[in-house]
């Protein structure tokens, strides 16, 4: 029987997704609803994958105010992007296949965030230490990845702007069947895990004293993370607060550091947040574009909550 | 002269000080000692008007605490505070400048220059003189913070546990700089002292707090009794005398 | 010795910013070629005062700043203050598209002085014994108003507008367009002035007000001048990041926190510094140039991630 919060999420994110599917259809239907289609499949992908890497990195991080984008990882994907088109020649890079170019980027990705988390793993640092070198660390990768693409290509206008918020509108319809299969293969990893990951959330010291192989779990768990956040970041741009908005509604919800629970709860939330929020704003609002920087705002703002009210305790 | 009329003072309904009345005449040391949290130091805070008063009245020299303008009072009446964290990084010599700033407001004279070398030499503190503050032990950060409050060379000095991190040399030395300055000068020191002994060795008359009310007041040989320092402290310490002054065995 | 190594670098790089560029022209020429002469005048004496006096001021802002608040790793641009400003000149632009320049920066003063009030407030109860709280908050904070001033513009199709105030470079700086800027040297004048009030005001309040310094009124000065200093640059130039933080940190390293005796010298090294990317940022993919913002943000996040590193070991 599985949890009513749970269903009742279902519910609201399945009536999400319809009213995305059928509001405002007009004109050809067929190819509309296609092209829908293939924009939910997208969004959802990115809804899961978003909600899975940050509940698993505060996981591993035992720490519920970390996200991955907050220590700068959505940001070192742009940034390895930019870095392989700069080796590689802009002509070089746009003959790869896209599936290729993507897996390049992904192994870049791993190899980038590898070097960066694990020391981070390893010394028992000052929390907000931490997150304000994460958030100078997404700075830093921002403004060299603006610096490559001027050096690339000095006309280019305001690279910067348009890259440091999500859009939601112009999807890469090429990674769909690739991020599909990343994403559902994580989740499913992930679904497998769901008690070991309520153990490594106690902490390192506590779950190596329940017999957990910390190194290999570790790593395998930041593995995951990279790669979801390199489906993400591919697939719409950098999301800053998108995923601390989530996990921690889904947190509030479900009141529980269970995985079983908490992992669903955090996608489906994400689900009616992204799916939710785009036809709000395409049919209602106007301007869909603008659902990246109203998701930082609200994450944002979130993230000064959280901050406050965990230095009053 | 200090006086202190009624003053009462809590924090979210919790009683701090209970109807206090002081006056504390111009000249010598009164020492004011009692257990932590007695309201010595929200007594002190109130005298100089880092807290706001809730009820009651304090004159300074007949100026009303609160309605005197602050560089006024800043040149009759100089703190140093328990918790003296600096975190500027600046050399002793100009920390102790600033002690100067209520009377030259940043365009030091040749007159301010002068008093910061006296304190510089009357705190053993020339050799320190050009180190950064950041970069001193604990004591010796205490001194330079002392030295400062001495340079502002008001009437009134509130020093509140200024012995802190001090060792036993450098603590009375201390207690002796702050003798000569007071008698030499005319000056009057209101101390937080935590040694009994040091108030009994050195204090022209102790105030003993406790739970925000005066609970004793007078000379030492009048407020050091076996009764009121059980009173004050909630245990019985035998007294002795040496050369006329009394010695408590707080220890034993 | 240092002092002395800074100053020749500043002048080196005048020198520099002046024979940089698209558009060559040799010393030799500018005394007997009136074109060169017009260029000198026009483009390259504007454009390298402007980046010295931005240079200059935000560091003295970032200076200031750290000693309101009283934490070392705060400035301008991570506490809301500039994005609060360009808030201001997108809402004059909006509301009022014929303002002058000079009604729009003051504009832009108000908002910024009610964003970092608000940003203070804040951090002034924020428990001081967590230091790398305050500037994490900061940093969110601007970064929440920056994504109000974003959906501002997507919605109004000002982007373009908005990348000009976030983004800072000196490319559009020519003889008329800058003039304002001379606004922040006055700024840094004032704070010199008053630079042993705001020394006192860096011991904290307790101190302050037993030296009987005006506590709230300097507070309030201080707030003044870092709004003013920032917005001014945002409107003229645009957002640079990391001047008021590296700067100040690294003079006060070596020369302590006497705002009477440092701020010269933080003003010197911040003009450098500012100078050196904007001259990097002309030379990296000649004749084009890269904004100095993103210049700066790759240099400056570099040697604040070095601060931050060496302060965690130290501690
Ligand atoms: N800012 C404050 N908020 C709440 N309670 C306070 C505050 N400052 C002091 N107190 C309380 O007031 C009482 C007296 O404190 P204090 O004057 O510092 O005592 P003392 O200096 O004698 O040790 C203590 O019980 C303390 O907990
Ligand atoms: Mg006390």
């Amino acid at each position: 029987m599985p949890d009513r919060r749970l269903i009742i999420l279902a519910a609201i994110a399945l009536a999400a997704v319809i009213a995305f599917m059928t509001v405002d259809l007009r004109g050809n239907v067929a190819f509309v609803l296609h092209l829908r289609g293939l924009k939910l499949l997208a969004l959802l992908q990115v809804a899961v994958a978003i909600a899975m890497s940050t509940v698993l990195f505060q996981t591993v991080t035992a720490n519920r105010i970390l996200t991955p984008s907050i220590m700068g990882l959505d940001a070192l994907y742009l940034f390895g992007q930019t870095a392989l088109v700069f080796t590689l020649g802009s002509l070089g890079y746009a003959s790869l296949d896209g599936g290729l170019k993507f897996a390049a980027e992904v192994l870049l990705m791993i190899a980038l965030a590898m070097g960066l988390l694990w020391p981070l793993l390893r010394t028992r640092m000052d929390m907000n230490l931490m997150l304000l070198m994460g958030v100078t660390l997404g700075l830093l990768f921002r403004s060299l990845s603006a610096l490559l693409s001027r050096l690339l290509d000095p006309n280019a206008f305001s690279v910067v702007q348009m890259a440091s918020f999500a859009n939601f509108n112009t999807l890469r319809a090429d990674l769909t069947i690739l991020g599909t299969i990343a994403t559902l293969g994580a989740a499913l990893l992930c679904w497998r895990a769901r008690h070991t990951l309520d153990i490594v959330g106690l902490g390192r010291e506590t779950a190596i004293g329940l017999g957990i192989h910390w190194t290999r779990t570790a790593t395998g768990m930041l593995l995951l993370v990279a790669i979801l956040v390199a489906v993400s970041t591919a697939l719409v741009g950098p999301v800053a607060f998108f995923g601390l908005l989530v996990a921690a509604l889904a947190e509030r919800l479900m009141q529980t550091q269970r995985h079983a629970l908490l992992l669903p709860a955090a996608a489906l939330v994400a689900i009616i947040v992204l799916v939710g929020g785009q036809t709000l704003l395409q049919h209602g609002l106007g301007g869909a574009s603008t659902l990246g920087v109203v998701i930082e705002f609200a994450g944002g703002l979130v993230f000064l909550a959280l901050l406050i009210l965990r230095s009053r305790t | 002269m200090i006086r202190i009329e009624n003053v009462s003072l809590s924090h979210r309904d919790m009683p701090i000080l209970h109807d206090i009345t002081l006056s504390l005449e111009k000249g010598g040391i009164t020492a004011l000692v009692g257990p932590n949290g007695a309201g010595k130091s929200s007594l002190l805070s109130l005298i100089a008007r880092l807290q706001p008063l809730q009820t009651g009245r304090i004159l300074v020299d007949g100026l009303p605490v609160g309605s005197t303008p602050s560089r006024l009072l800043a040149q009759r009446l100089a703190i140093l505070r328990q918790d003296g964290a600096v975190a500027s990084r600046l050399t002793v010599r100009e920390l102790i400048g600033f002690g100067r700033f209520p009377h030259h407001q940043g365009r030091a004279g040749a007159a301010d220059i002068a008093l910061v070398e006296a304190a510089l030499e009357q705190f053993e503190l020339q050799a320190l003189a050009e180190r950064f503050i950041d970069t001193l032990s604990g004591g010796q950060r205490q001194r330079a913070l002392v030295a400062m409050t001495f340079c502002q060379g008001t009437d009134y000095m509130l020093l509140d546990e200024p012995l802190n991190n001090l060792d036993m040399f450098h603590a009375r030395q201390l207690m002796r700089s702050l003798r000569s300055i007071v008698d030499e000068r005319q000056r009057t020191a209101i101390v937080v002292l935590h040694d009994i002994n040091q108030a009994a060795a050195h204090a022209d008359r102790i105030v003993a707090l406790r739970d925000g009310k005066v609970i004793a007041d007078g000379t030492p040989n009048e407020v050091l009794t076996e009764d009121n320092l059980e009173l004050v402290f909630g245990y019985r310490m035998q007294i002795m005398q040496i050369a006329g002054r009394p010695l408590v065995l707080q220890h034993l | 010795m240092v002092k002395l190594a800074a100053c020749a670098a500043f002048v080196m790089l005048v020198i520099l910013s002046i024979f940089i560029g698209a558009g060559e022209f040799s010393p030799w020429q500018a005394i007997h070629d009136p074109a060169a002469l017009q260029l000198f005048f026009a483009s390259r004496l504007p454009r390298t005062i402007a980046a010295a006096l931005t240079g200059a001021a935000l560091s003295i802002a970032g200076l200031i700043m750290q000693a309101l608040v009283r934490n070392r790793f705060v400035e301008p641009s991570t506490a809301g203050t500039a994005q609060s400003a360009a808030l201001g000149i997108l809402i004059m632009t909006l509301v009022f598209p014929a303002a002058s320049l000079a009604m729009k920066t003051l504009f832009a003063s108000i908002l910024a002085l009610l964003g970092t009030s608000i940003f203070m407030m804040t951090a002034h109860r924020l428990p001081p014994a967590q230091p790398y709280l305050v500037p994490l908050f900061g940093l969110v904070y601007g970064g929440v108003i920056g994504a109000v001033v974003t959906f501002i513009g997507w919605q109004t199709e000002l982007l373009q507008f908005i990348d000009i105030w976030t983004n800072g470079e000196f490319s559009g700086v020519v003889r008329g367009r800058y003039e304002l800027l001379w606004g922040t040297a006055l700024m840094a004048a004032i704070a010199w002035w008053i630079a042993d009030r705001l020394t006192v005001l860096s011991l904290g309040r307790d101190v302050s007000i037993g030296l009987g310094l005006s506590y709230q009124r300097t507070l309030q000065l201080g707030l003044v001048i870092v709004s003013v200093i920032s917005a001014l640059t945002v409107v003229i130039v645009g957002i640079i990041p990391f001047v008021g933080l590296v700067v100040p940190n690294l003079v006060s390293r070596m020369l302590g926190d006497n705002l009477r005796g440092t701020i010269p010298w933080v003003g010197l090294s911040g003009a450098t510094l500012v100078l050196g990317c904007d001259v990097l940022g002309r030379l990296l993919r000649y004749p084009y140039e890269i904004p100095v913002a993103t210049v700066m943000g790759v240099v400056g996040a570099i040697l604040f991630l070095r601060l931050m590193f060496t302060r965690a070991t130290h501690a």
